[in-house]
């Protein structure tokens, strides 16, 4: 009961702190000349969520650069030695060619499938209907996904769906899950399934913010389907697009859960973040793992600098 | 967002007080198809699941789950009874909505305030500050895990350590989602028509009332499925409750009482097909409730009201 | 708008939210701390326990406690309900209140806590490895308040010795063990009673095995630590061909797995696989659970498994058997001179919080009351000589309760020894090897340079 009362009052208290926080710095900034008020104000409002990001993300992320530069007990100074070990042994090259994979067509399938359904549902009455079918696997915890994926891919075809169907074609049953590459593809299929529904909702969010006004006005010049989509839709979504596709790459690059309850990295399946985990849970490796989430970091630059390039495109238009 | 969008935004939903419905257009046979298919193949996993839920172990793993949608039917309630019948999932289910819902609020809160910020204040070091923070995305939570702990070790509060308080998991969550939430909102915010902002600056409007009054109402689609993704990623996380919490059951969320129903070598997992959809339950419904909040036209509309 | 009233407002509300943010937190430290002060008081009557756990001390013995303890380990599901079992005695007489989580990520768990100090008081210990680091971390606390000599007297020779540290002291007991040196048969099935040598063995089933029939059962799927029933596979053939002296340089690191030794007994291996039912992509893919399924059936697909004494249970979960219809033969010996060795394992348990609670707890779990409990429920044997052979629940786990007992030569399962990145690799050069037994060389190969870097740190 302790624990009810506090929720309810902390459900109530969070937004009146927060609010309470804006119309603070708003009256104080208020106050201060106009030229000093504007200087100020931009930091009042970012400063909770720039607190957040530093214990959580920033501090443990400097940790984690300096732990790289360590060997596994802790004040051993090892220099490069744990990126030198990333970048000779054969088992984290291969998870990073894994990982590669992993980029291209988990980022690709999903937000190519999510833009689909995202233009098409805004297109048919049973528009709430598709979208809870595809949305449906993001509600389901990974462990549970795993199960009902084991099912999916399992070789005896009595009891397997896919093989069922293979062998009803006429074909032998398939060992889904063993043989390398087609193991990564058929895991990056369940993380398609799992991640769809995420860039639906997120690009139908987008959608809906294009006036209709506009879409009937192409329409009404004599614009066809296939041109609307590509001169209207297709350009003004395509800020929504490059989130999607950032955070999806990004999820592509920390992949872990699917491999992880699905085939733990065995036949030749393990991932980069996969990797880590052991590192640093089992081996009892934590400079490894740390140099190996540096990576990790390092590959996202080219990314963001995408990013910054497009922001600045956005400011120059606007 | 474009010079496109904005005058036809503002000239016509905003002046003109528009506030038509969605004129749905009849898609053509190759829409319909395509979509039933898309839904069909989405749907064989999830309704496996489901039916698998119902069956008896020693046919779960004998025969295929659409063998028992033909009779003779052989269905039983004894997983979810299994499952249901767990001690404490009762009180699962509380602290998982004492840890999701503030959690999923401050992160949301915490975001608009930023993203409003980067989107329409100048400030120097603005963009690169912001990609910093986006970039923070690929950060993985594991690493993050034993210098944060470190922190909660030490950290105190009236003279409480922070480790195993729900208040650390609500913190670390906000923390963990900033990133995304950030990056989505600034962008939706950034994506809206200067106009508005500006003729709300010339009326005198605070950045204040301008970020309550027009940022807020004209952003719901993007809050409403930022609420569905924290909701969604808070409700299911296994690791964060998990290493947070520590040890002691009465503080443990469904995600990680249901997960310890089966056994870490693979064993007892028919009892995950029930525990998989109670656990779904109230995301989906979190979904449908939501969903209603990306419809078109909206964001016209509520700046008008 | 008043908005100078507001800062009030806004404060005010920050009180209220982190007030109640720790009250709800701190209830269970609350508790705890109220536990920790009852503890004086209750010293004493910890210390009247007994010592050891020789002798059959009651639970009634421990005095009232009071206070929780909380245990993490491996446990999930019908493994819980026993452990809960078992400590219910305990919580009874004590009034101590036993807190089990059951986490699928021990190692995890348990790694960052390590780092941070959120440690559960008594926890399963994922191997002696990470058990040996986190005692010279100083997290792990010695079990000094167990009597080691009464411990070593009740147990087969070596046995507890894997639970104690490079300085002499105990820091891990087993709560539980199996034998893995058995091998299983459907009685309906099997004519070859119980095959003293390998070669017996072979015979045997050639002349059992009908048809399609193959001779051996095997299932290497088990989630996170698939493969595992292939390693103990190759242990077992190490250890009666080459016996334990080999055995236990190859488990330290020193024998390396290129060795003509080892690659011997992978090839043997192979062989086994080679003549085992379904194929390679069947084993892969089948359950270690669901693996003797076939060998129930008639006619049957397979006619032995090798498996550890807990595979029962899943005889009658999974294939529908009763403890009537299987019974069992210990490994045979291949080299003559190794006959009577027995390879086996068990769940260790450690302390990381010296509480009065959890230092009575780790006596109660040694005791041969609260052993017999999990004993009689199934699926556990137990190392403790004075838990009567009579306390298991059928005639093939009283039979493996007296091969442990009886072990000549005991060892503990090896890849449960190596550090934690060469049982890893293990596991995953059998799945390989399995598919694929020509890539035997590369295979091996890989496991040394694995080997060279593994036992360094």
């Amino acid at each position: 009961m302790d624990r009810l009362i506090s929720s309810v009052l902390v459900v109530l208290a969070v937004p009146a702190v927060l609010v309470g926080y804006v119309l603070t710095i708003e009256a104080f900034a208020g106050r201060l000349p106009r030229s000093v008020g504007d200087r100020i104000r931009p930091w009042l409002w970012l400063l909770p969520a720039f607190a957040f990001v530093l214990v959580f993300l920033i501090y443990p992320m400097i940790a984690t650069i300096l732990r790289s530069l360590y060997g596994s007990a802790e004040g051993k100074f090892v220099g490069a030695e744990n990126y030198v070990h990333f970048f000779t042994s054969s088992q984290t090259l291969a998870a990073l060619g894994n990982n590669i994979l992993w980029l291209v067509f988990l980022t690709g399938l999903t937000v190519g499938i999510g833009l689909i359904v995202a233009v098409l549902v805004d297109r048919v009455r049973y528009e709430s209907v598709v979208k809870t079918v595809i949305f449906l696997p993001m509600a389901i915890s990974f462990v549970a996904a795993g199960v009902i994926w084991r099912f999916m891919y399992e070789l005896n075809p009595s009891v397997g769906t896919l093989n069922a169907v293979v062998v009803a074609l006429g074909g032998q049953p398939v060992p889904w899950l063993i043989n390398a590459p087609l193991n990564t593809f058929m895991l990056i299929v369940v993380g398609v399934w799992m991640q769809a529904g995420f860039a639906m909702v997120i690009l139908s969010a987008g959608l809906k913010g294009i006036s209709t006004e506009l879409l009937e006005a192409a329409r009404v010049d004599g614009a066809n389907e296939r041109q609307v989509f590509r001169s209207i839709m297709l350009p003004l979504l395509m800020p929504t697009i490059a989130v999607i596709t950032t955070t999806i790459v990004i999820i592509a690059l920390k992949t872990f859960d699917i491999v992880y309850t699905m085939t733990n990295g065995n036949f030749d399946t393990e991932v980069i973040a996969n990797r880590m985990y052991k590192e640093l849970f089992n081996y009892g490796q934590p400079g490894q793992a740390s140099a190996t989430a540096v990576i990790l970091l390092v590959a996202v630059v080219p990314v963001m600098l995408f990013n910054i390039r497009r922001f600045q495109q956005q400011e120059a238009i606007r | 967002m474009t010079q496109v969008q904005a005058p036809v935004l503002v000239g016509t939903d905003l002046r003109a007080g528009a506030r038509r419905g969605p004129r749905r257009r009849r898609g053509d046979l190759l829409v319909h198809v395509a979509l039933i298919v898309l839904m069909v193949v989405w749907a064989v996993p999830a309704v496996a699941l489901l039916v698998s839920s119902f069956r008896p172990t020693q046919q779960l793993t004998s025969s295929g789950w659409w063998t028992a949608i033909f009779p003779p039917y052989e269905f039983t309630f004894s997983n979810y009874e299994h499952v249901l019948g767990q001690a404490g999932l009762g009180n699962a289910f509380l602290n998982s909505l004492v840890i999701t819902i503030p959690a999923t609020i401050i992160v949301i809160s915490v975001a608009a305030f930023a993203s409003y910020a980067f989107a329409w204040m100048s400030f120097p070091g603005r963009q690169i500050l912001f990609v910093v923070i986006v970039g923070l995305l690929v950060v993985p939570l594991q690493v993050t895990l034993i210098p944060v702990l470190r922190l909660f070790r030490d950290a105190t509060f009236f003279g409480q350590s922070l480790t195993g308080t729900f208040l650390a998991v609500w913190l670390a969550h906000t923390g963990y989602g900033l990133p995304f939430a950030v990056y989505l909102l600034r962008n939706y915010f950034g994506g809206l028509p200067r106009e508005v902002f500006e003729s709300a600056a010339i009326d005198g409007a605070s950045p204040g009332t301008a970020f309550f009054r027009l940022a807020l109402p004209m952003s719901v689609p993007a809050i409403a499925s930022l609420v569905i993704f924290q909701f969604l990623w808070v409700w299911n996380d296994l690791l964060v409750a998990l290493v947070y919490l520590g040890p002691r059951p009465q503080n443990h969320p469904v995600s990680v009482t249901l997960a310890n129903l089966t056994t870490s070598q693979g064993g007892d997992w028919n009892f995950l097909t029930a525990a998989a959809f109670i656990s779904m339950a109230l995301p989906i419904v979190v979904f449908l409730a939501l969903q209603r909040y990306f419809v078109r036209g909206i964001t016209g509309g509520a700046v008008k009201g | 708008m008043d908005s100078s009233r507001r800062p009030l407002v806004a404060l005010f509300a920050t009180v209220a939210i982190v007030a109640a943010a720790c009250s709800s937190g701190s209830s269970p430290s609350a508790s705890e701390s109220a536990g920790t002060s009852a503890a004086p008081g209750s010293s004493e009557s910890g210390s009247a326990a007994p010592g050891g756990s020789a002798g059959g001390s009651a639970a009634a013995s421990f005095g009232h406690i009071g206070g929780t303890v909380t245990v993490v380990g491996s446990w999930t599901g019908s493994e819980q309900d026993s452990f809960m079992a078992m400590v219910k005695p305990f919580e009874d007489a004590t009034g101590v209140q036993v807190q089990y989580t059951g986490s699928r990520d021990l190692a995890a768990q348990l790694t960052t806590g390590v780092q941070s100090g959120n440690l559960p008081d008594v926890a399963g210990l994922p191997g002696p490895g990470l058990m040996k680091q986190w005692y010279a971390q100083g997290a792990l606390k010695p079990l000094d308040f167990v009597d080691l000599n009464a411990y070593k007297s009740v147990t087969p020779p070596g046995y507890a010795d894997l639970g104690v540290a490079s300085d002499g002291k105990l820091i891990g007991i087993f709560v539980k063990s199996a034998v893995k040196s058995v091998v299983y048969f459907a009685k309906a099935n099997w004519r070859g009673g119980d095959p003293k040598t390998w070669q017996d063995l072979q015979s045997a089933a050639k002349s059992a095995a009908t048809g399609s029939t193959k001779t051996w059962c095997i299932g290497l799927e088990s989630g996170a630590a698939s493969g595992w029933p292939a390693t103990d596979w190759i242990e077992d053939i190490v250890l009666h061909q080459f016996g334990p002296d080999v055995y236990d340089k190859w488990v330290a690191g020193q024998q390396k797995w290129t060795s003509p030794e080892i690659k011997q007994a992978w090839q043997a291996f192979g062989q086994v696989v080679n003549d085992a039912y379904g194929g390679p992509n069947y084993i892969l893919t089948t359950n270690f659970g669901s693996g003797a399924n076939p060998m129930f059936k008639s006619p049957p697909g397979c006619l032995l498994t090798h498996a550890g004494s807990f595979i029962t249970d899943f005889f009658q979960k999974q294939a529908g058997a009763k403890p009537t219809d299987y019974d069992f033969f210990p490994f045979p010996a291949i080299n003559p001179q190794y006959a009577g060795a027995v390879e086996g394992a068990g769940d260790l348990f450690g302390m990381f919080n010296a509480t009065p609670q959890a230092k009575a707890l780790i006596q109660w779990l040694l005791t041969p009351d609260a052993q017999a409990i999990w004993v009689k429920r199934g699926g556990a044997l137990s190392g403790n000589k004075d838990v009567p052979v009579s306390d298991y629940p059928d005639a093939a786990s009283q039979k493996a309760a007296q091969m442990l007992r009886d072990a000549k030569v005991f060892r503990f399962d090896g890849s449960d020894q190596m550090p934690n990145a060469m049982n890893d690799a293990f596991f995953k050069a059998t799945l390989d090897f399995v598919k694929d037994q020509s890539k035997l060389d590369s295979i091996l190969s890989n496991l040394d340079s694995v080997q060279s870097s593994a036992y360094g740190g």
